[in-house]
């Protein structure tokens, strides 16, 4: 089978969040300090992409949408397993909304014939969940979401998909399709030492999105302001050193909330 | 004619799911700022009736969507009916419950629309002319205004926890339900029915107080310092997703939107950041202590009492402390 991935770069998790208040980058997010990391979910998309290729055999290609910095994700991905990358470029891609980023996907990895494409099911930056859903209406292909489970079928594949409250159900879709996938489907493997250098002599291509007519201009929504969001109930905070705090907070545990 | 407001409603084992009641109360509220008519849509299989209980709410009328393919739920079946019924109606807005489901079928459903379709959303309103929703980012930690670039219709879809289903307005007697027509079919594939994998062994909903540790708690050997606390207390040890899908409690002792709704009296938070998948599971409790070294850490806007400092100095304390109370 050949699969695609899409790995999107995001900040890192304990990023500091700090948003301007005035001047000409008033309500947005001040990156100067903040680190940046696979997005999670699409991690774990990555490792049942080499879990399917490891047991069935096919080729591994992943995909980011993003500046020069987020060809880090794709360098991990090919020391991981990955047998080849694709770099769809640009500066100011960080701004796309969904859409957007799927007809930047869906161009180009025009005419490559896949037969599954893995997405996370959603970004921890801005969380829309839905690139995998347009990309597969883009490509006019079916799509399933919050895959905990992948098995290929004979022209498809079987999936199990996660419902709420832990329910689950199973699915069969002809392939080509995009799948969705949920983090903890797996277990995450580190690249190793041979991996990494070996990652160094695989094709990693580079597309600008220029190239491919997308840019920010394609967006169907946009960010008008971007703000810490404004507390609404009323937390007492407890600081101070450890022992302090901890005698603080037994007693309101024993004379407000009775629990003691 | 006046502008309308279209709530799809979402059924649950025949039946009408509660988040439908929030995304109405979420409607309502919309209907009265901008002065558009309210309709309820009912996407049902032959032997469905959600109409009865969708009458019930205050609208200017409730939409019957009746085929055999829509009997199960598949995405095309979903987005081939709706886009059947929007584009006869034209409506301004249309509102979803943010679900699985919704996650599943109203992307595929925009862009065939060619629309945009904002997700995740805690607030709509209004400001010269203009729609602005308000979502999370960043897990929560940031808050997006949001506006449309382009044409109605605009589809949003409402945070479930946020808007309150009982404060949804009831109508006074039934409220006319009329037909329509649509000939969708179902996508490729099968689906099967919905499962649970095996009965919870734990049931978390039932405990009276409940630890439950996140992220912060760093490796799986130190979870002893929040099972120590959680038998200090009489309560059940339980997690956020990360901390399960690391398996280092197992999948039944998961609160969140994938995981176990609770409302015990107390809700101990030790090192969970509080993502709003999280934070679903778990608003309902009646009190919330929260532990974590980032005073931003958006488990404070839910908490009633929040320590910063570290857990790794502050549970042990608490744990010695507490006992002893016990003994005092």
């Amino acid at each position: 089978m050949k699969i695609l991935v899409c790995l999107k770069q995001v900040p890192a998790k304990d990023a500091p969040v700090k948003v301007a208040s005035d001047g000409a980058n008033a309500g947005k997010w001040i990156r100067d300090d903040v680190g940046y990391e696979t997005n999670e979910p699409d991690a774990y998309a990555l490792e049942e992409a080499l879990r399917q290729k490891e047991a069935h055999g096919g080729e591994v290609v992943a995909l980011t949408v993003g500046p020069a910095r987020a060809a880090q994700v794709l360098r991990e991905a090919l020391a991981k397993g990955a047998d080849r990358a694709v770099h769809v470029l640009g500066d100011d891609l960080a701004a796309l909304d969904s859409y957007a980023a799927a007809e930047a996907i869906s161009r180009a990895i025009a005419g490559q014939g896949f037969d599954l494409i893995f997405t996370g099911l959603q970004s921890a930056d801005f969380g829309f969940g839905q690139t995998g859903v347009v990309l597969a209406e883009l490509l006019g292909i079916p799509h399933s979401t919050i895959i905990m489970q992948v098995e290929p079928i004979a022209g498809g594949v079987r999936v199990k998909r996660e419902l709420e409250g832990g329910f689950f159900q199973f699915q069969e879709l002809p392939t080509p399709a995009v799948l969705t996938i949920q983090s903890g489907i797996n277990k995450l493997r580190y690249a190793t030492l041979m991996g990494i250098k070996q990652a160094k002599s695989k094709p990693l291509a580079q597309v600008t999105a220029a190239d491919l007519g997308v840019t920010p201009a394609l967006n169907r929504q946009a960010i008008q302001r971007l703000y810490v969001p404004v507390k609404t109930k009323k937390t007492e905070m407890l600081t101070g050193a450890a022992a302090q705090v901890a005698g603080q907070l037994a007693a309101r545990l024993k004379n407000d909330l009775r629990v003691i | 004619m006046a502008d309308e407001i279209l709530v799809v409603a979402e059924s649950r084992n025949q039946q009408l799911a509660p988040s439908t009641a929030e995304v109405v109360t979420a409607a309502q509220k919309l209907a009265a700022d901008t002065g558009a008519e309210l309709r309820l849509l009912a996407l049902e299989g032959p032997a469905e009736d959600l109409c009865a209980a969708l009458a019930g709410f205050q609208s200017a009328g409730v939409l019957r969507a009746r085929h055999e393919a829509l009997a199960a739920y598949s995405p095309e079946a979903y987005t081939q009916a709706l886009v059947q019924v929007l584009s006869r109606r034209q409506p301004r807005y249309v509102l979803f419950a943010h679900s699985y489901r919704t996650r599943d079928f109203a992307p595929r459903l925009a862009t065939r629309m060619g629309r945009a379709f904002i997700s995740d959303v805690t607030a709509v309103r209004v400001e010269n002319g203009r729609t602005i929703a308000s979502r999370p980012m960043f897990e929560g930690r940031l808050a997006a205004d949001t506006v449309f670039l382009g044409e109605p219709p605009y589809f949003l879809s409402v945070q479930i926890g946020v808007f309150r289903g009982d404060q949804a307005a009831r109508a006074a007697a039934p409220v006319a339900v009329s037909d329509e027509g649509v000939t969708p079919a179902a996508g490729p594939g099968k689906t099967e029915a919905p499962f649970q994998e095996a009965k919870h062994a734990v049931d978390l909903t039932q405990a009276a107080v409940i630890v439950a540790v996140g992220r912060g708690i760093k490796e799986a050997k130190n979870l002893e310092l929040a099972q120590k606390l959680a038998a200090a207390l009489g309560g059940e040890i339980a997690a956020s997703r990360p901390i399960c899908d690391s398996g280092w409690l197992p999948m039944d002792r998961q609160v969140g939107s994938s995981g176990q709704t609770v409302a015990p009296k107390l809700y101990v938070a030790v090192g969970v950041s509080g993502a709003i998948q999280h934070l679903v599971g778990m608003k309902g409790s009646r009190a919330v202590v929260a532990i974590n070294k980032d005073p931003e850490a958006p488990i404070f806007e839910v908490a009633d009492v929040g320590a910063v400092g570290d857990l790794f100095e502050i549970v042990p304390a608490l744990t010695a402390e507490i006992e002893k109370l016990r003994q005092g």
